[in-house]
């Protein structure tokens, strides 16, 4: 398996405040990781730097094997990742349909014939019925919201995904829902999902790795099982709290 | 890994193999060849049309390099009833995903028709007119209950309204009435000195500015200023659902919101008004005295004479009903607005012109009483 973004001795401050010290990361081609830690800790600073939205004062990142901090065109970067934000962040003067169609007419010069069949495409994809492509954003349901920024993020068949919290605000059902469809995509796509998520059934569901961000650096990469049985102050009180207590 | 495209080098453009299209048709099978993915399909779109009419029973795809969903779903559409045959596990699946996913296209990016857009927005504007109609009954009826349970309104909100829209409008309100004055004497008076009627500029300013122009700008004014500033807020409130959480309180949103604003508005803007005119005729003054030889004295002389003290009345009694139009439209617009941020910015400009179309349009209808009632 290839590491398809590796973090190196990445530092980060905001001010005199610390974020990250030396901090190390591989993710591996198809899998689906997620970054958990506590709050402040810097997991969606991290996420939004692997996604150039923020700058590390230090250190590299490689995806793809670019280094994507020194590179030349960054519209690279766009086209071979996709980002869906924790409230979905569709824009609400456009229809669902237009939301997904923006990146494809931003970055391809296809007809719109065949933009609109990718749309629909997208929209079946992510199992929502196809009148959708019409509403409006307001004129949707918080699961519906996640699963058209999901669509989005996959616009233009990106090979990463970056995921900021994808079933926060959901109910239990529509998170499990959403969990599947996240698998079944890594599945059929080949994708590779970078997620920021606390939710304990979905970090044991869909995860295949979980990177553990606690003293400014990664303490552990470990799948859920392994993380139960790790030493580490923070990862006991997290696994062991009141919530995590039926996964012992 | 899957159907995605490998495109590890830096350079996502993997050229194709020159000599060879990727696209070839031989008897009835279709060999396609080289890299289908999404950056690289506006190319293959424009090969693909002649192909889409001839008889294929057969895809091959065994020269393609790299395949992703919307490759896929452009091969699938070339010829659905086609046999897919030598392609690669992993490309096979994601045509097989795109089979399997049901799809059905309707005219989803399409324009509607012209008929049909007059036909939305002519029922979008009666709906319109009747919900502002109700708007104003539920004011009217909010405004009852207070006026017999006065104990129970918002004096707070009143004042703080009455201070927001009036004492800090009145720097921008008098510098324009002052500005207008000078220009109507300079220009009103070029035209009197060619007959030597310097002192008539009194009539003019006076007239014009003390009956017409003065509460009207102002009403202007306060519409850009405080009439934009209500549909912005209540618009807001409505966004974060603010509204609903009064509501669930026990405030009603027309208690807390807009029967203050009203009510500030219609105190404010005849005050408003009247310094506008205070300031506008100091403006002509001036100009008399500087361009027209109209000493300060010689032009209160004559103001009282020629001045009715009707005029004025006249105008500052347009201006609570000026007030009354731009609040309600104001509040009005706010509470129309619906979840996006672009529909605040729509309603807030609707707001302000709606508000300045129906002042003007109320002062023409006073025009017209006061002219049939002679005064």
């Amino acid at each position: 398996m290839n590491n398809i973004i590796e973090i190196k001795n990445l530092h980060t401050c905001f001010g005199n405040l610390v974020i990250h010290e030396n901090l190390n990361l591989a993710i591996k081609q198809g899998e689906i990781l997620a970054l958990i830690g506590g709050s402040g800790a810097g997991k969606s600073t991290l996420l939004r730097e692997m996604v150039l939205l923020e700058k590390p004062v230090s250190g590299s990142i490689w995806i793809l094997e670019q280094d994507i901090l020194n590179l030349t065109d960054e519209l690279w970067l766009r086209r071979h990742c996709g980002v869906m934000f924790q409230s979905g962040a569709l824009f609400s003067s456009l229809t669902v349909a237009e939301n997904i169609a923006l990146p494809l007419r931003e970055h391809t010069e296809l007809s719109e014939k065949l933009i609109a069949e990718i749309v629909a495409l997208k929209i079946a994809l992510v199992q929502l019925p196809n009148q959708t492509g019409q509403l409006y954003p307001s004129q949707l349901s918080g699961g519906m919201v996640k699963r058209v920024a999901l669509a989005r993020a996959l616009a233009l068949d990106p090979q990463i995904i970056f995921l900021d919290e994808p079933t926060a605000g959901l109910d239990p059902i529509g998170a499990a829902a959403l969990d599947e469809l996240i698998i079944n995509l890594k599945q059929l796509l080949g994708l590779t999902i970078v997620m920021v998520t606390h939710d304990l059934d979905s970090l044991r569901q869909v995860t295949d790795r979980i990177a553990v961000l606690a003293d400014k650096q990664v303490v552990a990469v470990q799948s859920f099982e392994m993380l139960l049985k790790f030493e580490h102050q923070w990862v006991q009180n997290y696994f062991h709290g009141v919530r995590g207590k039926r996964f012992r | 890994m899957l159907g995605s495209c490998l495109r590890i080098t830096p350079q996502s453009n993997i050229p194709m193999s020159n000599s060879q299209q990727p696209l070839e048709l031989k008897q009835t099978t279709l060999h396609c060849r080289g890299v289908w993915c999404i950056q690289h399909l506006a190319a293959i779109e424009q090969l693909q049309a002649p192909f889409s009419a001839q008889q294929i029973e057969f895809i091959d795809g065994h020269d393609i390099e790299n395949l992703d969903t919307a490759g896929a779903w452009l091969l699938y559409s070339l010829q659905p009833q086609a046999q897919f045959i030598h392609f690669k596990p992993e490309h096979l699946a994601l045509i097989e995903l795109i089979k399997n996913t049901p799809l059905s296209l309707n005219k989803s990016l399409g324009k509607p028709l012209f008929l049909e857009k007059m036909g939305r927005q002519t029922i979008a504007q009666i709906q319109q007119f009747f919900a502002f109609l109700s708007f104003i009954g539920e004011a009217s009826l909010s405004f009852l209950y207070f006026l017999l349970n006065p104990q129970q309104f918002r004096w707070n909100a009143l004042f703080s309204n009455i201070y927001a829209a009036g004492v800090t409008a009145l720097p921008i309100v008098g510098l324009m009435a002052f500005l207008m004055g000078v220009v109507l004497a300079y220009q009103g008076g070029t035209q009197l000195q060619l007959y030597g009627a310097n002192l008539f500029i009194v009539d003019l300013v006076g007239i014009t500015l003390l009956r017409e122009l003065a509460p009207l700008l102002t009403a202007v004014i306060v519409a850009g200023r405080s009439g934009s500033a209500y549909t912005a807020q209540i618009g807001t409130m409505q966004m974060t659902q603010e509204l609903d959480a009064l509501k669930t309180i026990g405030i009603p949103p027309m208690a807390l919101l807009v029967l203050p604003k009203v009510l500030a508005l219609i105190i404010v803007l005849p005050l408003l008004s009247a310094f506008a005119d205070i300031l506008s005729i100091l403006g002509s003054m001036l100009i008399a005295k500087i361009a027209l030889d109209v000493s300060a004295i010689d032009f209160m002389t004559r103001f009282p004479e020629v001045i009715g003290v009707n005029h004025y009345l006249i105008g500052l009694g347009k201006a609570p009903v000026f007030a009354a139009i731009i609040a309600l439209v104001g509040c009005f617009r706010g509470f129309q607005v619906t979840g996006s941020a672009d529909s605040v910015g729509q309603q807030t400009t609707l707001s302000v012109v709606q508000a300045i179309f129906l002042v003007i349009v109320a002062d023409a209808i006073f025009s017209m009483l006061f002219n049939w009632l002679g005064i």
